[in-house]
C-alpha cells in the first residue's frame, strides 16, 4: 500500500508501463474499477471480489475480499467503485440492495466497513464523489437514489426518480452539486445533491432503458449516454435543454460508456449482450470504430481507463472470467481495414467513383474519360484536424460521364434478341449470327463468327444438307415441349394415356422415358401419376397438326406466347430443383412441369454427335486444334465485358467447345449473361439460355419458382391435395363454365371473375358474349 | 352451377368484417339470400331425413353455426341484429337451429359479469373490431380479458404480429407450433381454434394426425416443446445446437426465437385459458348444440357458472364467513411494509428463505387424484405424454438456481429478441410491463390500496416454482401474503393448467371480483412466459457464445 501511493499523480511519461495481458478470473466480472494511482484493479461479480496489482507482466492477485466460509448475498455485486480520492475506500452494490463499503486499511481479515440496506432492490450503481472524501451515491431498482455520508449509518438525503429502476448515476467531474441518474424508461435526470426534493432537469434520452451515462472529465458540459436502443449520444448540457450534439450508433445494447482520458472526441463502450468487443469511437466520426478491442469470449461488463490522464491503457472484465489490460498501440484499427472507396451510378448512366488519392496517382491506367473527369464543388475537404487521430484519407472524385451513343445498350439488346443460338445447322447459325453482328457494326464480333464456321464446320454441301435435316427432329422435341410446359402444370391425367406414347414418332421417345424415370423418382401416389408433355396427345382436338407436322408446329392461335412461362425471380434457398422438386410435392398442391429436363436434350447435342461422325474437311486439322485459340477467345470476350458473345458461342458450339472451360468459369459466364437479360426485361432470351445451357447449375433455374398454387374456384381455399378434388368441399375445382366438365389440359381463366375452361370453349363463348360463361356478371375478354 | 354459388358465399363472410357499414350490409344481404336459397333447396328432403348433422344439412348447418356465432360475438351491432333475425326466420321455417351450450365465455365467471360485445366503450369497442377484421372471431379469451382493455390491446397486437405480420416462419408452421404447445396441456380449446387457423392457410391435413406426420424440421422442435412446457430449466445450448446445427431440417436462428416465442406463449395462453375456465367456441365442437334445450340437458354448465340459481346461496354464506381474509390480508401488507425497516433478516435467512419457499412450494400438492388421461385427439399433436411438471428442487438432480439479475429481461432477453426478431421485444416487453403494472388500487371493497407488493409477491412465486431467484426479494414474504389456496391455485394453473377446477377457482379469494381475479391470471400468464422464455433465451446466448 505505502509503495503504491507514492506514485505521482501527476502522470510522468514512464510512470506507467505495461503490455497486453490478461489472467483469469475464477468467475465472471460484473464491474471494474481502478484506484487513483492506476496500480491496482479491483474484480467484482457476483462470486469474485479480489484485488489485483498491475505489473509490467502480469497481473497479480493482492487481495481476495471475498471471505467467509459462506458468503453474503452482500458479496454479490452488481457494481463496484473505488474511490478517488481515498485509496483504501471501495464501494459495492450488491444485487440484494445492499451497498457496502470496504475499509482497505483494515486490519482484519474481512474489510468490510459500513453496510447500507436502505434499498428494497438491487442497486445498480454506486458512484463516489469526485472530490468529497465522504459522500457516495447510490441508484436502485427500486427507483430511488441515496446519497450517503460515510460518517453517518445512514443515507442523508433520498432522490426519488419517479420511476421504475435507475440503472446508473454519476457525479459531474466538474459542477460539485450535480449528478445525473439514467433510467430504464429512457429518461436522464439531472440533479442537484442539495435538493433532495425535485430534480434539476429531466430528458428523454433513447427508447427503452439508458444503461449508462458519463460525464465528459473535461468539458463540463457534455454527457455520454448509452442505451439498449444501441445508440450512443452525446449530449450538450449546457444549454437551456439538452442538446444531443453526437450519436453514435453501434451493433448492440450499450452496457458501459467510458470517455477516453486527454482525447476531447474519444469514448469506449461495450455491449451488453451478443457482441463481445470493445469499441473505442472517435465521436465525430460514427459511423467506424476507432479502434476496435476483440479479445473477449463472452460480453464484456465492465471498462475503465488505467489513469485518468493516459489514454492507452484500457481495462477490462468479462463475463469470460478474464481480466484485461489492452494497449492502445495494439487495437486493432477497423479503419485500416476499410476501403475509403465509394462508387455510384447516376440516374443517366454516370458513374461517380471517390478513391483514395494515393491509389489513383499510382494507377495511370486508370483513365478518366475525357472532359468527364470533375471536382464537384460542392465536396469542399475539411481541413484535417490535428486533435483528430483518423487517419485521413483525401480521396479523388471521379466522374464518369457515358456520351449516350457509346453507353446504349442497343446493340446488346438487338444481338440478343436477333441471334440464333439453336433450331439450324450450325454453319447457318453461324452466317446468321455474324450477318447480325455485321448490322449492328461490330466487325471484330462478326468476323469471328465467320472464323468459327471455318473451323468447326464442314463445308462439304451434301453432308451439310442432311444434317439440317436430322438436325430439326430433336428440334422439334423441344419446341413441342415449349409448348406444353404450362400444360403440364395443370395437368394430371389418368394412366390411360400411356398406350398413346407407343405412336408417337421416335423424337419424343425421348421425352417419354424422361416421363417414366421422373415417376419412379416421385414415387407414386396412387393410381394417378404425373404425366407430362406429351400427355396432352391424346386430347387430339386441342393439337390437331401435332403429329404430322415436322417442320414448325406453330399456329399462333394456340401457341401461348413463351411469357407464359417466363423465369421468375429465382429462388435461392433452394438451389438444388430435384430436392425442391420433392419437397414441394410432399406438400403442397403443385404440378411441376418438366422443361427442364427436356432442356438437357438440346438440339447441340444431337448436332455434335453428327458433327463428329461426318468426315471434317481438312482431316490434317482436327477441330480441337482450335479449341486452346477459341478458349481464350471467349475469355478475352468475357473479360472485356462481352459476355453474351463468350455465352452465344459457348451454346452454338456446344460439345465442341465445352469440354475445354471449366464448369466454374461456364457457370458464371451463364449466370452474368442471365442477369444482364433480365435486367433488359429479355425474359424470353433468357430462358432460352438457360435452357440451352448445358450447366446443372443454369438448367435447374428453370425449375425453381414452378409451384402453383391452387384455390378451389368453388369454396376459394387453397387445394391442399394434389388432384382434381377439393378436399374441403369435394368439388371438382377446375370445371369448366361452358361444357361443365374437368378440365385436363389448357385451362384459361378470366382474372377478374376467376371462371374459366377449356381454352377452345371459352374462345369460342367469348366470341359471341361478353359476358363470363359461369353466370355471374363479369364482363370478360379474350385477348 | 348453383353449387359453385354457394360455396362462394363462404367466401363472403370475410365482407362482414369490413368497417363499412355499406359493404358489410352488402356481405349480410347476400349470405341471407345464400341461406334462404340453400334451405328452400332441402326443404322437400327434410322429411326424409330429419337427422341433424346428416350430410345434406351439414353443410347448411355449418352455415347455421357460423351466423350463431356472429349473432352472439360480431362486434358490429347490425351483423348481430341480421344474423339473430336470420335465424329467427329459419326457424320459423321449421329448420333447427343451434343454440350455444352453456354460457358465456367462461365456466368459472358468470355470462353477466363479462362485458357483453354489446356494451362497450369506444375505446374496446375499437380493439374488438380490430380483432375480428384481422381474424374474422372473436374469440373468448378476448372477451374474458376485456376487463382490462388496454392489456388486451397489446395482448391481440402481439398475437396478431406473432400469428399473422411478416416473420421468419410460414404461416402454417406458425399454426402448426401454436397446436403442439397447446397440446402440450391438452388444452382442446386453443388446439382447436388452431386447428382451424392451420388448415385455413392451407396446412397439410396429414400433419394434424399426429407430430410424427409432420416435416422432420417440426418434429425436432418436439423436445424443446416438452421441456419448456414443464421442465425449462432442463434446457440447455446442446438442445439448441441440434436444433441450428447445419443440416437439411436445420432451423435459422430467426426462426428458431420466433418458434420460441410462440411456444411460450401458447403455454402460458393455455394457462389463462384453464384458469379462467374458457369455454369453448360457440362454432367449434361442444359449443353448440342442434338439440331443443329439455330439462335434463338443462346444461350443467349454466348452473355451475352461476347463472342457475341455485350457487347465489352458497356465495352470500361464503362471503360472510369470509369476511375477514381481505382486511387480514391488508393488515399483513401493511406490516411487512413498515417492519421492513426495523427487522432486517440476516443474509443467510435470506437465502434459506428461498430455499424454503421453493421447496414448499413442492409440498402444495395439486390434485393428483383425478389423474386425466389425455383425450385421444389432442394427445396424437405431442409424444411422451407421460412427461410432465416436476418440482425444480427434487433432491438428487442439482440444477443451480436461476439469478434474475444475470440475465434478465430487460437486459438480455429483449435484446437478443428484438435483434433476432425485430419489434417483438418491444411487443413482449409492453405486455408484460402492462400485466405486472395492472392495478386499480383496489382490494375487493377497499379503495385505494397499492398492490404492487401482492403483484410482485404472486410474480416472484412464480418464477420461484421455476427455480429463477431475485437476490433482492425476500421470499418470506410470499408466505405472508399467499395463502395456501392461492398457492394451490398458482401452482395448477400454472404447472399443470389441464387440472384447473372451478372449485380452485373460487376457494381463493373468495371476496375477490372476478374482474380482480382476471388480472391474477393474466400476471401468472405473462410471469409463465417470461420465466420460460428466460430460460429459452438463456440457452441461446450460451450457444451463440
Amino acid at each position: 500500500m505505502e509503495k503504491m501511493s507514492r506514485v505521482t499523480t501527476a502522470l510522468g511519461s514512464s510512470s506507467i508501463t505495461g503490455r497486453t495481458m490478461f489472467c483469469h478470473l475464477d468467475a465472471p466480472a460484473n464491474a471494474i474499477s481502478v484506484c487513483r494511482d492506476a496500480a491496482q484493479v479491483v474484480v467484482a461479480g457476483r462470486n469474485i471480489f479480489k484485488i489485483y496489482a498491475l505489473e509490467e507482466e502480469q497481473f497479480v492477485e493482492k487481495l481476495n475480499l471475498r471471505v467467509g466460509r459462506k458468503p453474503s448475498l452482500n458479496f454479490s455485486c452488481a457494481d463496484v467503485m473505488w474511490h478517488q480520492m481515498e485509496e483504501n475506500l471501495l464501494a459495492t452494490a450488491a444485487t440484494n440492495g445492499a451497498v457496502v463499503t470496504w475499509n482497505l486499511g483494515k486490519p482484519s481479515r474481512n474489510k468490510q466497513d459500513q453496510l447500507f440496506t436502505e434499498h428494497k432492490r438491487t442497486v445498480n450503481k454506486v458512484c463516489f464523489h469526485p472530490t468529497e472524501a465522504y459522500m457516495l451515491l447510490s441508484g436502485s431498482q427500486d427507483g430511488f437514489m441515496k446519497c450517503f455520508d460515510l460518517r453517518k449509518k445512514e443515507s442523508v438525503s433520498t432522490f426519488s426518480g419517479q420511476s421504475e429502476s435507475v440503472r446508473d448515476v454519476q457525479f459531474s467531474m466538474k459542477d460539485y452539486f450535480t449528478f445525473a441518474a439514467s433510467f430504464e424508461n429512457g429518461n436522464v435526470q439531472l440533479w442537484d445533491i442539495r435538493r433532495p426534493d425535485r430534480y434539476e432537469r429531466m430528458f428523454t434520452a433513447h427508447t427503452g432503458p439508458v444503461f449508462c451515462c458519463d460525464w465528459h472529465p473535461d468539458d463540463r458540459g457534455w454527457l455520454a449516454t448509452g442505451g439498449r436502443d444501441k445508440m450512443v449520444k452525446v449530449w450538450d448540457m449546457t444549454t437551456n435543454r439538452a442538446k444531443e450534439i453526437y450519436c453514435v450508433q453501434t451493433i448492440a445494447s450499450v452496457a458501459r460508456v467510458k470517455w477516453r482520458p486527454e482525447k476531447k472526441f474519444h469514448l469506449a463502450t461495450c455491449s451488453m449482450m451478443v457482441d463481445h468487443n470493445i469499441y473505442v469511437w472517435d465521436i465525430r466520426r460514427p459511423f467506424i470504430p476507432f479502434a476496435t478491442f476483440e479479445e473477449h469470449k463472452d460480453v464484456t461488463t465492465g471498462i475503465v481507463w488505467r489513469h485518468q490522464h493516459d489514454p492507452h491503457y484500457l481495462l477490462s472484465g468479462s463475463k469470460d472470467s478474464t481480466l484485461y489490460q489492452h494497449m492502445f498501440k495494439d487495437a486493432t484499427r477497423p479503419v485500416d481495414k476499410a476501403n475509403p472507396e465509394g462508387l455510384c451510378f447516376g440516374l443517366m448512366g454516370d458513374l461517380a467513383f471517390a478513391v483514395n488519392e494515393s491509389l489513383v496517382s499510382s494507377d495511370a491506367g486508370r483513365k478518366p474519360y475525357p472532359g468527364g473527369d470533375r471536382r464537384y464543388p460542392f465536396f469542399s475537404f475539411k481541413k484535417p484536424n490535428p486533435t483528430e487521430q483518423f487517419a485521413h484519407v483525401s480521396s479523388a472524385l471521379s466522374v464518369f460521364e457515358t456520351d449516350l451513343d457509346s453507353s446504349r445498350m442497343d446493340w446488346f439488346v438487338k444481338t440478343a434478341q436477333l441471334y440464333l443460338l439453336s433450331g439450324k445447322p450450325f454453319t447457318e447459325l453461324c452466317d446468321h449470327n455474324a450477318t447480325v453482328a455485321q448490322e449492328l457494326k461490330r466487325p471484330q464480333v462478326s468476323t469471328t463468327w465467320t472464323m468459327l464456321r471455318i473451323m468447326f464446320s464442314d463445308p462439304a454441301p451434301g453432308p451439310n444438307h442432311s444434317l439440317s435435316k436430322l438436325g430439326s427432329l430433336p428440334l422439334m422435341n423441344s419446341f413441342s415441349m415449349k409448348e406444353m410446359g404450362p400444360e403440364s402444370r395443370l395437368e394430371r391425367c389418368k394412366g390411360e394415356s400411356r398406350p398413346d406414347n407407343v405412336h408417337l414418332e421416335p423424337g419424343n421417345s425421348h421425352i417419354s422415358n424422361n416421363n417414366e424415370e421422373n415417376e419412379e423418382t416421385e414415387g407414386s401416389d396412387g393410381p394417378t401419376e404425373y404425366m407430362f408433355g406429351d400427355a396432352e396427345l391424346d386430347d387430339d382436338d386441342l393439337y390437331p397438326m401435332e403429329h404430322d407436322n415436322q417442320t414448325v408446329p406453330e399456329e399462333p392461335v394456340y401457341t401461348l406466347p413463351p411469357e407464359a412461362f417466363q423465369l421468375r425471380h429465382e429462388i435461392i434457398d433452394n438451389p438444388s430443383a430435384p430436392e425442391h422438386l420433392q419437397q414441394d410435392k410432399a406438400d403442397s398442391p403443385h404440378v411441376s412441369g418438366n422443361e427442364a429436363e427436356v432442356a438437357c436434350l438440346t438440339p447441340i447435342e444431337s448436332f455434335s454427335l453428327i458433327s463428329i461422325s461426318q468426315p471434317l474437311y481438312s482431316p490434317h486439322l482436327h477441330a480441337s486444334f482450335f479449341c486452346p485459340i477459341v478458349r481464350e477467345m471467349l475469355s478475352h470476350y468475357a473479360e472485356r465485358g462481352d459476355v453474351q458473345m463468350a455465352v452465344s458461342v459457348l451454346i452454338v458450339l456446344g460439345e465442341r467447345i465445352r469440354k475445354e472451360i471449366d464448369d466454374l468459369t461456364q457457370e458464371h459466364w451463364y449466370m452474368s449473361y442471365i442477369d444482364l437479360l433480365q435486367r433488359f426485361e429479355l425474359w424470353n432470351v433468357s430462358n432460352d439460355v438457360i435452357k440451352l445451357s448445358t450447366c446443372s447449375a443454369i438448367t435447374c433455374l428453370n425449375q425453381t419458382s414452378t409451384t402453383l398454387h391452387i384455390n378451389c374456384s368453388n369454396c376459394k381455399r387453397p387445394m391442399s391435395n394434389k388432384g382434381w378434388i377439393c378436399d374441403r368441399c369435394r368439388q371438382c375445382a377446375s370445371a369448366c363454365a361452358v361444357c361443365h366438365h374437368v378440365v385436363k389440359g389448357l385451362f384459361v381463366w378470366c382474372q377478374g371473375c376467376s371462371h374459366g375452361g377449356h381454352l377452345e370453349h371459352i374462345m369460342n363463348w367469348l366470341k359471341n358474349n361478353s359476358h363470363c360463361p359461369a353466370g355471374c356478371g363479369h364482363l370478360c375478354e379474350y385477348t | 352451377m348453383m353449387e359453385m354459388q354457394h360455396q362462394e358465399s363462404l367466401g363472403r363472410w370475410d365482407g362482414l368484417s369490413s368497417r363499412d357499414a355499406s359493404s358489410r350490409a352488402e356481405a349480410m344481404e347476400f349470405i341471407c339470400q345464400e341461406v334462404m336459397r340453400k334451405v328452400e333447396a332441402i326443404e322437400p328432403k327434410k322429411a326424409a331425413t330429419p337427422a341433424l348433422g346428416s350430410s345434406p344439412n351439414s353443410d347448411l348447418n355449418d352455415i347455421l353455426v357460423h351466423l350463431l356465432m356472429l349473432s352472439r360475438r360480431c362486434p358490429f351491432e347490425d351483423v348481430r341484429g341480421r344474423c339473430t333475425q336470420l335465424l329467427r326466420d329459419i326457424q320459423d321455417l321449421g329448420i333447427r337451429i343451434p343454440r350455444p351450450l352453456g354460457s358465456g365465455p367462461s365456466r368459472f365467471i358468470p355470462e353477466k359479469e363479462i362485458l357483453q360485445v354489446s356494451k362497450v366503450d369506444a375505446s374496446t369497442q375499437a380493439i374488438f373490431e380490430d380483432a375480428f377484421a384481422a381474424l374474422h372471431r372473436l374469440d373468448n379469451i378476448s372477451l374474458v380479458m376485456s376487463f382490462h382493455p388496454q392489456y388486451l390491446g397489446s395482448f391481440l397486437r402481439t398475437q396478431h404480429y406473432l400469428l399473422q405480420m411478416d416473420g421468419p416462419l410460414p404461416l402454417h408452421y406458425r399454426h402448426y407450433i401454436c397446436i403442439m404447445a397447446a397440446a402440450r396441456h391438452q388444452c382442446s380449446y386453443l388446439v382447436n381454434l388452431h386447428v382451424n387457423d392451420f388448415l385455413q392457410v392451407g396446412g397439410n391435413t396429414k400433419w394434424l394426425n399426429g407430430l410424427n406426420e409432420a416435416p422432420q424440421k417440426l418434429q425436432q422442435l418436439g423436445e424443446i416443446n416438452k421441456i419448456l412446457a414443464h421442465r425449462p430449466w432442463l434446457l440447455t445450448k446442446e438442445h439448441i445446437e441440434r436444433l441450428l446445427k447445419t443440416e437439411e431440417h436445420s432451423w435459422s436462428l430467426a426462426e428458431l426465437i420466433h418458434a420460441v416465442v410462440l411456444l411460450t406463449h401458447y403455454h402460458s395462453l393455455s394457462s389463462f385459458t384453464f384458469g379462467c375456465g374458457i369455454m369453448p367456441e360457440i362454432n367449434c365442437d361442444g359449443g353448440h348444440t342442434f338439440r331443443p334445450p329439455s330439462v335434463s340437458q338443462y346444461c350443467v354448465c349454466d348452473i355451475a357458472n352461476g347463472n342457475g340459481h341455485a350457487n347465489h346461496h352458497d356465495d352470500l354464506l361464503g362471503n360472510q364467513e369470509m369476511c375477514g381474509e381481505v382486511e387480514e390480508l391488508m393488515e399483513r401488507m401493511k406490516q411487512l411494509q413498515e417492519c421492513r425497516d426495523d427487522e432486517e433478516a440476516s443474509q443467510e435467512e435470506m437465502a434459506t428463505r428461498f430455499e424454503r419457499e421453493k421447496t414448499e412450494s413442492m409440498l402444495v400438492v395439486t390434485s393428483e387424484d383425478e389423474e386425466c388421461v389425455p383425450s385421444r385427439d389432442i394427445s396424437r399433436h405431442f409424444e411422451d405424454t407421460s412427461y410432465g411438471y416436476q418440482d425444480f428442487s427434487r433432491r438428487g438432480e442439482q440444477v443451480p438456481t436461476f439469478r434474475a439479475q444475470d440475465y434478465s429481461w430487460e437486459d438480455h432477453g429483449f435484446s437478443l429478441v428484438n435483434r433476432l426478431y425485430p419489434d417483438v421485444g418491444q411487443m413482449l416487453d409492453e405486455k408484460f410491463q402492462m400485466a405486472y403494472n395492472l392495478t386499480y388500487n383496489t382490494m375487493a371493497t377497499h379503495k385505494d390500496v397499492d398492490t404492487s407488493m401482492l403483484r410482485r409477491a404472486i410474480w416472484n412465486y412464480i418464477h420461484c416454482m421455476f427455480g429463477i431467484r431475485y437476490d433482492d426479494y425476500d421470499y418470506g414474504e410470499i408466505n405472508q401474503l399467499l395463502d395456501r389456496s392461492f398457492k394451490i391455485y398458482i401452482k395448477t394453473m400454472v404447472c399443470s393448467p389441464e387440472k384447473t377446477t372451478k372449485r380452485m377457482y373460487e376457494s381463493f379469494w373468495r371476496q375477490f371480483q372476478h374482474s380482480e381475479k382476471v388480472p391474477v391470471n393474466l400476471l401468472l400468464m405473462e410471469a409463465r412466459m417470461q420465466a420460460e422464455l428466460l430460460y429459452a433465451l438463456r440457452a441461446i446466448t450460451r450457444y451463440m457464445t
